[in-house]
């Protein structure tokens, strides 16, 4: 028997919050986009429970183009990361206010 | 119990403590290794959830590719482990409260969401078959879009890397 599918969507829950905690808290950029591929993993959890549970493979088609969205998101976001400290020599999110108003 | 159940339970444990880990260590390159070790138990997770592609382009894709490239720009950049916090309290009493709201809100949210009785599946479920049939018939537009997105994501972090002048 399988686990019920609520239990996976609890886990996904708290894998959310816990890297909604991490954008929240952390100052390091690097550590601030990590927390951000967790937030996109646990909603990929939940599609794929939801998928099972409607037995319907649409959640996991859905899920690749989140993991590829990912990708692109992470390769642009290092790439400003590495721009931003060959200038300014930190990865400190509170020393990098060039955009803020 | 379910030997199901069990692995579930297992699971739970680890990722919540490598998520958790990830977060909250200073050191960045142990945060890369912790995320390594929660994405892995997201893959045992789709496994278990009869998504056998997803759970392998999770480990190639994730573990593969993104967390080297994090390790690769921490190396890169050298970093020290972050500076202990100090001060700032109100801020970290106001992400943990934002945070524990979040988690709970959405879990109750999950919990009295109709019961997920356990379905049976077809034999094939989560397939390459099956998620390549959908995806190059229902999703095909989405998917072609796909490659203009990476396109233009590869230019971006080609322009963006570039020393200026």
């Amino acid at each position: 028997m399988q686990a019920p599918v609520n239990y996976y969507l609890v886990l996904a829950a708290i894998l959310f919050a816990i890297g909604a905690f991490g954008v929240l808290l952390r100052r390091n950029v690097i550590v601030i986009l990590m927390s951000v591929e967790l937030m996109l993993n646990a909603v990929n959890v939940t599609f794929v429970a939801l998928a099972r549970k409607a037995q319907s493979v649409d959640g996991q088609v859905i899920v690749f183009f989140v993991m590829t969205v990912a990708a692109a998101e992470v390769a642009i976001g290092l790439a400003i990361i590495l721009a931003n400290f060959a200038q300014r020599r930190t990865v400190n999110a509170d020393e990098i206010g060039l955009l803020r108003w | 119990m379910d030997p199901d159940v069990i692995l579930f339970w297992v699971v739970a444990v680890l990722s919540v403590a490598s998520a958790l880990t990830a977060v909250l260590h200073r050191n960045p390159v142990y945060c890369a290794l912790a995320l390594v070790m929660a994405l892995f138990q997201v893959a045992v997770m789709f496994v278990a959830l009869d998504a056998h592609l997803i759970a392998l382009l999770q480990v190639i894709v994730y573990a593969g590719a993104i967390v080297v490239l994090f390790l690769f720009v921490i190396m890169l950049l050298s970093l020290e482990p972050d500076a202990p916090p100090r001060g700032r309290y109100g801020m970290r009493a106001a992400s943990i409260m934002i945070a524990v709201v979040l988690g709970v809100e959405i879990g109750t949210a999950a919990l009295i969401s109709e019961p997920g009785a356990p379905f049976r599946v077809p034999f094939d479920f989560g397939s390459t078959r099956m998620v390549a049939q959908s995806l190059f018939t229902e999703h095909l537009l989405p998917f072609e879009l796909t490659s203009v997105l990476l396109l233009v994501a590869m230019i971006g972090a080609v322009v963006m890397a570039r020393r200026r002048a």
